[in-house]
């Protein structure tokens, strides 16, 4: 979807502001939040792909207004709303009031907590042989799906030379609409700073994306 | 609409959002879906497992050991994987290394995808509007505001992260090391020189 998220090339958000010594967390409830949306999420409630989306499509001003972990927060609640396993009616509450739901790997226990902490694996049997190899230009698809994707727009158009063919993976787009992993060959793929932002940009610059094969065509 | 958003403004934003995570994890917990003793584990294990000192270490032995330096760049899962505890990172690292003519710099622009097992939980700016949205368009602009400035014909290569694909930067070993053994090394490694937004310390200079 056309997001606010989809940030890469706006102007007006002002410097970077780096906070020295940063804590890890800067209120409890952020620590409960993050643990939260892991517990959950290792329970079979979603994966991760529908968590990203439920972040994106808040209403872009309430995504700009908060903070990192309200999002996570927000995003959070209003999967679970949708996927049934609580009622909005039991956040106004704020306590159980219907049936619980089964999640699909039961109950989250603190023998899950060794499994959220090493990183899933994304890599998958390829159904096609790869279509593209390093060295190939390729166009980014002038594509946008109102539903999830990992396209980022700034690229949408431009073309660029496939530098690394990073196997074949869960591909997102499919996942955070539970429509199945529907695995596809992914790419890092190299623009030129010019190709993207136009004749006045950095000559010494170069962005890459990763990018998976359906967002891409021969150019 | 929760009856939180009736309140009056007496309350600050943050005791509504306190509120608000507090109703959640009780009904999570009334329900049966989680075990709110395993959501205290999860915190202390991001607390105490993860960290820069862990891809500090990767970057202290890819300074001191060539053979280990070429397989991180050639396979930085598998080459991490050696390290014994910090083996935690799965099958999507990617290592690139900083030369005197290219420098790299990591950025998520669609949400905040970052090496966790390598460095920790993303700093608050890593994760907010205005680095995400200037890394890709402007990295010198960016570089600026870290008080980082590079040569002007040094290749910028800043990647960002899209996909599963965490990248780990290998910054350029400080001069005036030689001979410092690997834990020596490690204090010298930043969090931001892995991100692409710092240099290293220089030996001797203070923190």
């Amino acid at each position: 979807m056309n997001g606010v998220h989809d940030m890469g090339g706006m102007d007006g958000f002002g410097k970077v502001e780096v906070e020295p010594n940063e804590p890890m967390f800067h209120s409890e409830w952020e620590a409960r939040v993050l643990a939260m949306v892991r517990a959950m999420g290792a329970a079979g409630a979603f994966n991760i792909d529908a968590s990203r989306f439920y972040r994106e499509t808040l209403p872009p001003d309430i995504y700009l207004a908060s903070s990192y972990y309200q999002k996570w927060l927000l995003g959070l609640e209003d999967l679970l709303i949708d996927k049934g396993y609580i009622a909005a009616s039991e956040i106004a509450a704020g306590h159980a009031i219907e049936p619980a739901k089964p999640l699909k790997r039961g109950k989250f226990t603190v023998g899950d907590v060794e499994r959220v902490m090493v990183r899933g694996k994304f890599g998958r049997n390829a159904p096609a042989p790869a279509r593209f190899k390093p060295g190939d230009r390729v166009r980014a698809k002038n594509m946008h799906p109102a539903t999830h994707t990992r396209l980022p727009r700034y690229t949408r158009g431009h073309v660029g030379v496939v530098e690394r063919n990073l196997g074949c993976n869960v591909f997102p787009d499919s996942a955070a609409m539970e429509a199945g992993e529907n695995p596809q060959w992914l790419y890092t793929v190299v623009f030129d700073g010019a190709e993207l932002w136009g004749p006045d940009a950095d000559p010494t610059v170069k962005i890459s994306i990763d990018a998976f094969e359906p967002y891409l065509e021969g150019a | 609409m929760t009856e939180h958003d009736h309140h009056h403004h007496d309350h600050s934003e943050l005791s509504e959002t306190e509120l608000r995570v507090r109703a959640l994890e009780t009904i999570l917990t009334e329900k049966g879906y989680v075990d709110p003793a395993a959501l205290d584990a999860i915190i202390q294990a991001y607390e105490t497992k993860i960290g820069p000192h862990n891809g500090a270490r990767v970057v202290a032995k890819a300074w001191s050991d060539p053979a280990f330096r070429q397989f991180l760049l050639e396979d930085a899962s598998k080459a991490v994987g050696t390290l014994g505890h910090v083996s935690r990172v799965g099958d999507h690292l990617v290592a690139v290394e900083n030369t005197p003519t290219r420098h790299n710099m990591v950025v998520c622009t669609l949400c905040s995808c970052y090496p966790w097992e390598m460095l920790g939980l993303p700093p608050v700016w890593y994760k907010a509007a205005p680095y995400r949205s200037r890394a890709v368009k402007d990295p010198r602009g960016v570089l600026a505001d870290f008080g980082v400035s590079l040569p002007r014909e040094t290749e910028i290569r800043v990647w960002d992260s899209t996909a599963e694909t965490r990248f780990l930067v290998l910054p350029m070993r400080p001069e005036g090391t030689d001979g410092w053994n690997e834990p020596q090394l490690a204090e010298l490694v930043t969090r931001d020189s892995m991100i692409g937004t710092g240099f290293p310390k220089r030996p001797g200079a203070s923190s």
